[in-house]
């Protein structure tokens, strides 16, 4: 199989399960060598749409592609991938446990017992090769998953929900492991929920909302259909140059928050100046993809996440 | 995905399998199996013998003249012979005090003696009289001893004693063949009853292992459904294979140590031992294929240890059904019994064992060993299919028909 520009694709998938659709045509590429995000409250349809793309499940109708195969399960030993539901077997040690992750990825047990060392080695993990999964914490278990998730060095690795379950330092750790692996070259995707692990990690996001594709690009255009928000605190509480202002535009806590007019900067400067608003503070802030995302998800979706809507106080 | 491939992640999911159970405790446990009713078997019947031992044979009291009596306790002796293990009931001497009716009330309500009935009359007009059932045992017997004392006091005199019948003993022959055969086929259909039940039991535990270990995603996700469907029956083919081989090593073992004669004193089968032994494998592991097949994809339908504890009463009953069936024909291997049990795939491996012990042609096994095949492969594709659709919850949800209704 030829080097593709696309590692997964996915035209007009859709699932449905007793009559209920959980994904509704979804359209999606993943560019090879990048991270990619898919974003969506729960229930969006982020692990139906991945289960579809892995050939995990078939989907009702539409089309999907794996690293160039239309069967996915014919990508099987190039992919790597790390389900939402961790499961291990609890009498295995971590290193049988990441060789037969390997082995079922068509790397030879021996040769995925050698990488398995390797790679606990590689982390400062090494003591931990003849322990019995049922022995290790949640979030040890859940590194040893990741590791055979790596083990037989996928071109493709999709992580669903990893952060799900691990404390601040090993999110840190997987951020940093999944730079890693793309700076080898190898394309990762994986969905989340928080959106900042995305914002930090990806190059490209899909955002779901029920179970529809409501945007999907880079980030930076993602940020870019939000104009910049404008925060200014002034002396005067009215006057001439408030016609320079949004005539919407809140003002909380005494800080006026509005979207940078057409105009740009420069003509709204001039607007307070000549007005005599008596500026004390003013900052112009690029819109971050949480913000992105609630105005292309709806807030709604954004609330589902338990993510903060501007306006609403948080609880 | 290419049917090498298939083959290699089978054998993957396989091995993961076999060694897990077989290198886990309980394993030993598994293989220790057959000893708890063999043990079992030893004490209830070492303690059966003892409370045999110690039972008394029932007394019987004898309201006549002495010469009755003697004439009675002298057709017992002669007849003892045929009592067997279980001894005729004793004879005691009552002379008749002439109120026969009080004599023989109070015979039977007394308290020192465990008297089981009275007879008077002598042998002229002999009448019994007892808690006992009309055509029981003891009327029997009594019958018996008045009808041979009757006999004895009209020759006039004992029997004249002739030579002692001569006894040779040969190795067998047609009525002791059959016997023997129809005893070897009774015991492999239990054989392959006994380790098809057990095993099913353990695939469907298996299954739920996988379920709530969440493992089954990862498996999903990296190989075909039928190649862990594949995998996780051949890893319990072949973990109970080493398990026949084990008690079949121990039996023979046991058998060459214990019982005079060695191993030939086995009742030989019709196909003779070693093509026996290969069929008892074969069909065991066409038995198990089938059944657990079936199971696989029906135990793929619950969802939690107690579904499955549910699942499993009917499907052992449906399996004791089977082999209900398939007993039948055993000692008329052509009977139409034993044809339709041969037909009807789940019960054929047991029905064909039978006529392997008792019929040599081998054609019959060539022909039912191909039908089971073909059945396997459907069974496995059927059930790979509801197993997919349920435990991985890809395409319609599999209702069962009062789900169906309640859901319209």
């Amino acid at each position: 199989m030829g080097e593709s520009r696309i590692a997964a694709e996915a035209h007009e998938l859709v699932k449905t399960f007793d009559g209920t659709r959980a994904v509704d045509g979804v359209s999606l590429s993943i560019p090879a060598g990048s991270i990619s995000g898919i974003l969506g409250p729960n229930g969006a349809g982020k692990t139906t749409t991945l289960r579809m793309l892995l050939g995990i499940i078939d989907p009702t109708s539409g089309t999907r592609s794996l690293l160039g195969h239309e069967r996915p399960l014919e990508a099987a030993r190039e992919v790597g991938y790390l389900p939402e539901e961790r499961g291990l077997y609890p009498a295995m040690t971590v290193v049988e446990a990441i060789a037969f992750m390997g082995a079922l990825r068509g790397l030879p047990i021996a040769a995925g017992r050698r990488r398995a060392v390797e790679l606990l080695d590689g982390r400062g993990f090494g003591d931990w090769a003849k322990r019995p999964i049922r022995t290790l914490s949640k979030g040890m278990a859940q590194t040893v998953q990741l590791l055979g998730t790596i083990v037989h060095k996928p071109r493709l690795i999709v992580l669903d929900e990893p952060f799900a379950g691990l404390d601040a330092i090993n999110q840190e750790k997987l951020e940093a492991l999944i730079r890693d692996e793309a700076a080898a070259g190898t394309t990762v995707v994986f969905s989340t929920h928080v959106i900042a692990h995305a914002e930090r990690l990806c190059e490209r996001v899909a955002i779901i909302a029920e179970g529809r594709v409501a945007f999907e690009g880079a980030v930076d255009e993602a940020r870019n259909r939000l104009r910049p928000i404008v925060h200014l605190r002034t002396r005067a509480d009215d006057g001439p140059w408030r016609s320079a202002l949004p005539a919407t535009a809140p003002r909380i806590a005494g800080e006026w928050r509005f979207e940078l007019p057409e105009g740009g900067p420069e003509p709204l400067l001039k607007a307070l100046i000549d007005g005599e608003a008596g500026i004390e503070t003013l900052s112009i802030e690029r819109p971050g993809l949480h913000d992105a995302f609630i105005a292309i998800a709806g807030a709604a979706a954004a609330r589902a996440m338990g993510q903060p809507v501007a306006g609403e106080e948080a609880v | 995905m290419t049917m090498p491939e298939t083959i290699r992640a089978a054998y993957v999911i396989a091995r993961r399998d076999f060694t897990a159970t077989v290198f886990s405790k309980t394993f030993l446990l598994f293989l220790l199996g057959p000893l708890f009713p063999i043990l079992m078997a030893v004490m209830f019947g070492g303690i059966g013998e003892q409370i045999d031992a110690n039972r008394k044979p029932p007394e019987v009291a004898v309201i006549a003249p002495l010469a009755d009596y003697q004439a009675l306790a002298a057709a017992r002796e002669r007849l003892s012979p045929l009592a067997g293990e279980r001894p005729f009931v004793t004879l005691s001497h009552a002379p008749p005090t002439g109120d026969v009716e009080r004599q023989r009330a109070a015979l039977l309500n007394d308290d020192k003696v465990e008297r089981i009935g009275v007879l008077d009359g002598g042998l002229e007009r002999p009448h019994f009289t007892g808690a006992v059932a009309a055509d029981g045992r003891t009327v029997r017997e009594m019958t018996m001893f008045v009808d041979e004392a009757r006999r004895m006091r009209a020759a006039a005199a004992p029997p004249p004693q002739g030579a002692p019948m001569g006894v040779t003993l040969t190795d067998s022959s047609s009525g002791s063949l059959a016997l023997a055969r129809k005893l070897v086929a009774h015991g492999g259909q239990a054989i392959l009853f006994i380790l098809t039940i057990l095993l099913a039991g353990m695939l469907l535990s298996q299954l739920i292992e996988e379920k709530s270990n969440k493992v089954i995603e990862i498996l999903a996700a990296a190989v075909p459904i039928d190649a862990i469907f594949l995998g996780k029956l051949f890893a319990m083919l072949a973990m109970s294979l080493i398990g026949i081989l084990v008690w079949t090593a121990a039996g023979a073992a046991a058998i060459a140590i214990w019982a005079s004669g060695g191993l030939s004193v086995l009742p030989p089968p019709a196909v003779g031992w070693p093509v026996f032994l290969a069929l008892i494998l074969i069909y065991f592991a066409m038995s198990y294929l089938l059944i657990g097949g079936v199971f696989l994809g029906i135990g793929a339908q619950a969802t939690t240890v107690r579904e499955v504890q549910t699942l499993s009463m009917p499907v052992t009953m449906a399996q004791v059904v089977i082999f209900g069936l398939a007993s039948v024909g055993v000692g008329n291997p052509d009977s139409s019994e034993a044809v339709i049990a041969a037909i009807f795939p789940l019960s054929s491996p047991f029905a064909m064992i039978a006529r392997a012990a008792e019929q040599e042609a081998l054609w019959p096994h060539v022909a039912a060993l191909a039908w089971q095949a073909l059945w396997v492969a459907l069974i496995l594709k059927l059930a790979s299919a509801l197993f997919r659709r349920s435990v991985l919850k890809s395409g319609p949800a599999w209702r069962w028909p009062w789900q169906r209704k309640s859901a319209v």
